[in-house]
């Protein structure tokens, strides 16, 4: 008797390549993904349902197909994918909310496992050095992806309070990172040339999707509970990361990065987010030994060799507009 | 007594200083072998000519030993590989290949660069002495704990220098968020291995067996007003204290004497400090009224020593939380500094001496 593995978010790259890994593991029975638009790839074996995690319909699912394991994989980082910033709150959040009431209501479930984001510890200069999951953010997100993210895992940790028979994951992702990744911070780096703040040399800390992929995978079939970080190992900084990429640079004071991200977003070149942009100046580094000890998950690619595949595909392939898509 | 006391002192090594002092020159020198090396090929394609009429300008031989000779002259005898030593860690920094770890610290930068653009103001304007270097544990983590002085923090520069040219560790040095707040220096400090004092990059740290600095004093320590020299102020509120008792490691206190002097401070705004949100705009006899004149620190002479370290090991990691306990390791640890800081300024005699 394999698993029944339910995936959110499979329209999207990653969400589509982790339900078709999921199905061809043989321990997992049947995979299915769901979204609110089909996929434009080959889904392969994973049956997919066309529903909207905002509605109750979800619930209806979960019960037919005796699922009991969710992976929650549909939090969006930009705007401009979902329509706007009032929609993608909307999906996100809500849509979390609807999605944990059903997983509440099903006698089912087993395992939740969610993919969050570093993101929510922020970007501020009174940032420790390295976050654990015990640290919470220096200031709250106000705005934004990071604030959704920080909604999110709000409602997952009461999910978790409320029914404690089941094992609930959650993996903080570094910023991802690979070929043919389309992220605000990948999206940055395939600019022509990349604007950076002046005077400020931030720690980046990358996660290869290939490992994203993976950890996620590993989290189904252990199911071990808790909240992880997941980075690859070391850091690089900006300026180091630029100069590896080999693409010029140009140092500007912040509130003109401010203005210019500002100025790309209404142009829809490239989603450029205050709290990208408080990213961008002080950096992050977490701290992923709980992800070694406990999760037992030890990623393939390092931070900087993550960073040279991304770079790989950056300088071998000639650009594409912003590379959205 | 004065005798005794300076041949107990390391002395620096002059040598190493003058090297280095003119490795940041030798940058500049690089160019020169190459645009003279540029003319050397269509000389030596007719080298009987160019050997024997004088009208044809300096022999191509000439040319070679005289760029050598400056070669030499720059990065001493085996400048070949000091050349090509030179040229790879440029090709480094421009490509990025270089590590950096969990900090933010990028060794390769603070040993070639920082470091040599601040041995020779260590060597031969503050003419640094340094005392009670066996004080320093060779491995393992030790929390050095020192007086803060000198309006501008140049007294962490100069003992991070000490510390690393006499034992070849390198002291890692808490900051104060401001210093993580500014642009250029918050980049220039995580580069040159600082992180933000905080109780959780402490222990890390210090469990992680990194030789930690502290500066208990803050910016009340560097900001003070010159009458009040080598008055110790309120160490804080203990922090670094309990970090050491977590993490079992020694206390390593340090007085310097000399940073007060540099920057003798005679006055403040602090309406104009709050609205630019540092702690204070210092004044002195010649900042601002000689301009960047001003900035040039005076030349006083500079005694750090190491005291004896405080061991902690004996206590449990739970102790730490005893807030009695941390005051009175506190207390001692200020104490120790302080008479140390007498003893010294007694030993010194002038403070240009």
């Amino acid at each position: 008797m394999g698993r029944v593995v339910l995936v959110t978010g499979v329209s999207r790259d990653t969400g589509r390549r982790f339900a078709r890994a999921a199905a061809a593991d043989p321990s997992v029975e049947r995979v299915i993904g769901v979204d609110v638009v089909p996929p434009r790839g080959d889904l392969g074996e994973v049956s997919f349902v066309r529903a909207d995690i905002r509605n109750p319909v979800i619930a209806k699912v979960l019960a037919k197909e005796d699922v009991d394991t969710v992976v929650h994989m549909s939090v969006i980082a930009t705007p401009g994918s979902a329509g706007g910033r009032g929609m993608m709150k909307e999906l996100n959040v809500i849509g979390s909310m609807q999605l944990l009431a059903a997983c509440q209501k099903s006698a089912t479930i087993e395992r939740l496992v969610v993919k969050s984001t570093t993101t929510v510890y922020g970007s501020s200069p009174r940032d420790p050095a390295m976050f654990t999951e015990d640290m919470g953010p220096k200031r709250l997100p106000s705005s934004g992806y990071a604030k959704d993210v920080y909604e999110i895992e709000g409602y997952v940790r009461g999910f978790a309070r409320r029914r404690s028979d089941v094992a609930v994951t959650m993996i903080r992702a570094a910023n991802v990172i690979g070929p043919h990744v389309s992220s605000p911070l990948t999206n940055y780096f395939r600019l022509p040339v990349i604007p950076r703040v002046l005077g400020y040399d931030p720690r980046l800390q990358f996660l290869h999707v290939d490992d994203l992929l993976r950890v996620l995978h590993h989290a189904v079939v252990t199911g071990t509970p808790g909240t992880f970080n997941v980075a690859g190992d070391g850091l690089l900084t900006l300026s180091q990361a630029v100069r590896r990429l080999g693409r010029p640079s140009v140092a500007m004071p912040r509130f003109a990065v401010g203005r210019l991200g500002a100025t790309m977003r209404q142009a829809r070149l490239s989603d450029f987010s205050p709290e990208q942009l408080g990213f961008l100046t002080y950096g992050r580094g977490v701290d992923t030994t709980r992800m070694r000890t406990e999760l037992g998950f030890e990623p393939t690619y390092s931070t900087a060799e993550a960073f040279a595949d991304f770079c790989r595909e950056v300088t071998g392939a000639p650009l594409d507009g912003a590379g959205r898509g | 007594m004065a005798e005794e006391a300076s041949e107990d002192a390391v002395v620096i090594p002059i040598a190493s200083g003058a090297r280095s002092g003119r490795g940041s020159r030798g940058a500049r020198h690089t160019t020169d072998p190459k645009s003279e090396r540029e003319t050397e090929p269509e000389a030596t394609a007719e080298p009987p000519t160019a050997a024997e009429p004088p009208t044809a300008g300096i022999p191509a031989a000439e040319w070679l030993t005289a760029v050598q000779d400056a070669a030499g002259e720059v990065f001493g005898d085996d400048w070949e590989r000091r050349l090509a030593e030179l040229l790879a860690f440029l090709r480094r920094r421009l490509e990025g290949d270089y590590e950096i770890d969990d900090y933010g610290f990028d060794r390769e930068l603070t040993e070639r660069f920082f470091m040599a653009a601040l041995r020779p103001i260590a060597e031969k304007w503050f003419r640094l002495e340094v005392r009670g270097l066996e004080n320093i544990p060779a491995e393992g983590g030790a929390l050095v704990v020192s007086n803060h002085s000198g309006t501008v923090p140049v007294d962490g520069l100069m003992t991070m220098l000490a510390v690393h040219d006499h034992t070849g560790r390198f002291l890692r040095p808490l900051g104060a968020d401001l210093v993580f707040k500014l642009p250029v220096v918050s980049s220039l400090a995580r580069k040159s291995g600082a992180t933000l004092a905080c109780t959780e990059d402490a222990e890390r740290m210090l469990s992680g067996g990194d030789l930690v600095g502290v500066w208990p004093e803050g910016f009340k320590g560097i900001g003070k007003p010159f009458s009040e020299r080598y008055k110790l102020q309120r160490f804080g509120r203990g922090g670094f204290v309990s970090a050491a008792l977590r993490t079992g490691v020694p206390i390593i206190p340090l007085s310097v004497v000399g940073a007060e002097e540099i920057y003798p401070l005679v006055g403040n705004v602090p309406s104009l400090a709050r609205l630019l949100g540092v702690p204070y705009i210092p004044i002195t006899p010649f900042f601002p009224w000689l301009g960047p004149l001003g900035l040039v620190p005076l030349p006083s002479k500079w005694i750090l020593e190491f005291g004896e370290p405080i061991r902690t090991d004996a206590y449990a990691a739970a102790e730490a939380d005893d807030p009695m306990l941390v005051f009175n390791v506190t207390d001692q640890v200020r104490e120790t500094i302080q008479h140390t800081l007498f003893d010294l300024l007694r030993d010194r005699g002038g403070v240009f001496g």
